[in-house]
């Protein structure tokens, strides 16, 4: 029995075809979800996708916070289901309080397309279950506000409670602690701001994105809500 | 009563502000010299009906908190005019 992952579409998205994509791969089925519906209906996992949601105004996740599907997205996570943002969707994810700190603009204010050197810090959360501490996951990045800040307290927090999922080998864009990715208390939500989905096929430069996926995949099929 | 509301949004203290270093960083080079401290925020524009001005405030600084503004990185200072 495969799990089936619902990708919300808001408004200026514009990766979620590639992680419908990349869902296929990894042996899930993906279904869209349309950001101004009030229910994501029978999915096993949600992944918000990448772009520039609501055309990134004001702040990148600033109004796609408030879109109706978000209050079944935040209910979805209350539950323990699995929510993993990517780029555009960890920012969302940050503006929605259901991941804490905020991305702001890349420390050298260029916007970034690159290939980026992975570290798995913790292999305790529904994107990195299969993976060991210390892997090393070569992804794309894609961003100009991926510079992830929080104040002491909330870095000591998710120190302590080992909540950085991913780090930076060389850190692009400033982030504390070179966080390239982080999950809640729960461990069922996690936000990255590097491009898995990009990276599922030698073709593409590089498979390291399946394992990420691939264990999102195990994680909703065992932890259905 | 309509009241004129400007909303300024800046980075809080601590929070590192790239576009303000690169703006600093410039100045020399162009003559400037002497100038510290720049720090690059939004502003925001518009008008309020409500009862009186302590009600427009409550309604603005609301506002800030829950969507002008992402409290983790940013402040807002709130200027209300009466008409």
């Amino acid at each position: 029995m495969t799990a089936t992952v619902g990708v919300v579409q808001f408004p200026g998205t514009n990766c979620e075809h590639d992680v419908v994509e990349a869902v296929g791969a990894v042996g899930g089925s993906a279904t869209l979800l349309w950001h101004g519906d009030g229910s994501i209906g029978d999915v096993d996992a949600v992944v918000v996708p990448g772009g520039f949601a609501h055309g990134d105004y004001l702040r990148p996740g600033a109004i796609a916070r408030f879109s109706p599907i978000m209050a079944a997205v935040a209910d979805f996570a209350e539950r323990g289901g699995p929510v993993v943002g990517i780029c555009n969707g960890f920012q969302v994810l940050t503006e929605a309080g259901l991941l804490p700190g905020a991305l702001q603009k890349n420390a050298g204010l260029k916007f970034i397309c690159d290939e980026s050197q992975l570290r798995v810090a913790s292999n305790d959360s529904v994107l990195t279950g299969g993976t060991e501490v210390g892997d090393l996951l070569s992804v794309p990045i894609n961003h100009f506000e991926g510079n992830f800040t929080c104040d002491a307290e909330t870095e000591q927090r998710l120190v302590d409670n080992d909540q950085i999922v991913l780090t930076y080998v060389n850190n692009p864009n400033g982030s504390v602690a070179d966080i390239a990715g982080i999950c809640n208390e729960g461990r069922n939500v996690v936000g990255l701001m590097p491009h898995p989905e990009r990276a599922v096929s030698a073709l593409l430069g590089s498979e390291d994105g399946l394992v990420l996926l691939g264990s999102m995949i195990d994680a909703a099929a065992g932890a259905r809500v | 009563m309509t009241y004129s509301v400007l909303v300024e949004v800046q980075l809080r203290p601590g929070i590192a502000d790239p576009q303000g270093a690169t703006i600093e960083r410039a100045l020399p080079a162009l003559g400037f010299d002497g100038v510290n401290g720049v720090r690059v925020g939004k502003s925001m524009r518009f008008t309020v009906d409500a009862a009186d001005e302590a009600a427009a405030r409550a309604q603005v600084d609301e506002l800030c908190a829950r969507f002008l503004t992402n409290p983790v990185i940013e402040d807002a200072n709130v200027t209300i005019e009466a008409p």
